[in-house]
């Protein structure tokens, strides 16, 4: 019997295989971007808004710096059993200038990544649970 | 009015992995500051605790633990917590007592007594907290470091020579201090064997968590000179800024920055020091020493950088020179800084105070910077906290 696919974290990214984003808020107001997702006060010390669109964040960007995780992450990280190293991006959105952090696919290691280079957002396990599988968002060269 | 406090006495418990109660190194620390001071504790009018605060552990009742500690006395207390710059807000609040008229002489004190390991957060699934979703996607702290590290690599052509020359170099200032703990010499080849944590940074270039303790004494100037001190160091600053939206710049272990789509990105670490040097109205020139977190080796550049040491990208350039090493002209973590320490967040920026003062008495021994006039001290910690103090002559 195949696994069933849902969300590591439920509504913080579309589940759309093929073309994935992340999903945060705009303010109604001043138009500041907030990932993860912003429903109370604009935090924009200008803007006394409280009012915000939901709204599809860029799922392209350039690499700002990059990084491994050489070691097992504690709790409430669940390894595979041998742990396998990954990698972790921080890469920024141009349009909404903002730099959102993530794991790197699977296969691809910190000597294949630069800073600014274009990467893409993608689904990818991040742990089985049971009968389900739990994506998360990846970053992944272009 | 001068908006200076004078330093009467400074003293630590030796940092390690003591395994013992923190209020211990707390009150070893406060006795060691006492005496140096020449004021016995029934003359302390404030006791200023720096707390830490790790899932019901006892440390943030830290200001009322350290007096019970040493016995009851009657006096005011206050606790404080600011993650890594508790010490400092600490401080912050003796000082206000002080220029308010509110008192004369305060105990300022931080110790801690750390788990092993990784930092970890609150168990449990727990999705409306970010900080907890990103330990669960498998960023921890060290990530963070490694993210300034590899920039620097890449950006502005550091190189992982220059990162171990930052640890041999802290290693062998913190060989001449009896209160480090970590005071063996390395190698470059001692660091390069060490296991990768995240790359680029390896387990050598990444400080350990430390048990430790250390207190202050501060006054008024008057207060100074009527016990025969007048000439103390001062604190001329002290600056606990907040970041200024928007933080787009990586500087917090968050998931994700401020966007700066409609107001311009601001530095944080950048902020800290510089609110510490228009308040004492001083300019980096006129630094003789700093002491600065070094969470990792490559992170001590990036502190030259935003005290205005260096111009930006530049600060590889001091340390190749020798210019950070102490008989260099501007040295860096004369103490060792936290390569030999290890952190013990609550104390840490109060032993970065210690340290200045006893540069500025002449005191350090082996480690002593000439002519010391004027030093700095920069640090950052979780979500928002950080601090700058500066210390004087």
């Amino acid at each position: 019997m195949s696994k069933t696919t849902v969300p590591a974290i439920a509504g913080w990214y579309t589940m759309d295989a093929g073309n994935p984003h992340l999903i945060g808020t705009r303010c109604k107001e001043c138009g500041s971007y907030f990932f993860p997702k912003l429903t109370t006060y604009c935090r924009n010390p200008a803007c006394d808004s409280d009012e915000f669109e939901e709204v599809q964040l860029s799922n392209r960007g350039h690499v700002w710096s990059y990084t491994n995780a050489s070691y097992k992450p504690p709790e409430p990280f669940i390894a595979a059993d041998p742990f396998v190293p990954y990698a972790i991006a921080a890469v920024r959105l141009d349009h909404e200038k903002m730099i959102v952090l993530g794991q790197v696919v699977e296969g691809i290691g910190v000597e294949n990544l630069k800073v600014g280079q274009e990467m893409r957002l993608v689904l990818e396990t991040l742990h089985e649970d049971g009968d389900q599988t739990k994506v998360i968002w990846k970053w992944k060269p272009v | 009015m001068s908006q200076d406090i004078a330093i009467l006495g400074v003293g630590m418990h030796p940092w390690g992995k003591w395994g013992r109660n923190f209020v211990e190194y707390g009150v070893a620390a406060a006795r060691v500051a006492l005496k140096d001071a020449g004021v016995a504790w029934k003359d302390i009018q404030f006791v200023s605790g720096a707390a830490t605060m790790r899932c019901g552990y006892p440390g943030y009742v830290a200001g009322a633990t350290f007096a019970q500690a040493l016995g009851w006395n009657g006096c005011e207390v206050n606790t404080s917590y600011a993650a890594c710059a508790s010490g400092s807000q600490a401080l912050a609040a003796a000082r206000t007592k002080i220029l308010s008229g509110q008192c004369d002489v305060a105990l300022v004190i931080g110790a801690d007594t750390t788990p092993k390991g990784f930092l970890a957060p609150a168990k449990g699934y727990r999705p409306e907290d970010p900080d907890w979703v990103r330990f669960y996607i498998g960023i921890t702290n060290p990530t963070y470091f490694a993210l300034y590290a590899r920039r620097r690599i890449d950006v502005y052509g550091d190189t992982l020579e220059d990162f171990a020359a930052v640890k041999l170099k802290n290693a062998e200032h913190g060989s001449h201090n009896p209160n480090a703990r970590y005071r063996k010499l390395f190698t470059r080849e001692d660091v390069a064997a060490s296991p990768m944590v995240a790359d680029p940074l390896r387990l050598m270039d990444i400080c350990a968590t430390s048990d430790g303790g250390a207190a202050i004494i501060v006054s008024s100037l008057e207060y100074a000179k009527k016990i025969g001190k007048g000439n103390a160091p001062r604190i001329a600053a002290i600056s606990t800024v907040t970041p200024a939206f928007a933080n787009e710049l990586v500087e917090m272990p968050d998931i994700a920055t401020d966007s700066a789509a409609v107001v311009d990105a601001r530095s944080f670490r950048a902020a800290v020091p510089a609110k510490a040097y228009e308040e004492a109205g001083v300019s980096p020139r006129d630094i003789s020493l700093a002491e600065v977190y070094d969470l990792s080796t490559a992170l001590e550049l990036d502190w030259i950088e935003d005290l205005q040491l260096a111009p930006r990208g530049e600060a590889a350039k001091l340390l190749r020179a020798g210019d950070t090493r102490v008989g260099g002209r501007i040295p860096v973590n004369a103490s060792g800084g936290l390569a030999c320490f290890g952190e013990a967040v609550p104390a840490q920026a109060l032993a970065q105070v210690c340290e200045l003062t006893w540069q500025l008495r002449g005191q350090a021994e082996g480690r002593q910077v000439a002519h010391a006039k004027v030093g700095i001290t920069a640090n950052q910690g979780l979500f928002g906290h950080g601090s700058s103090v500066i210390v004087k002559k």
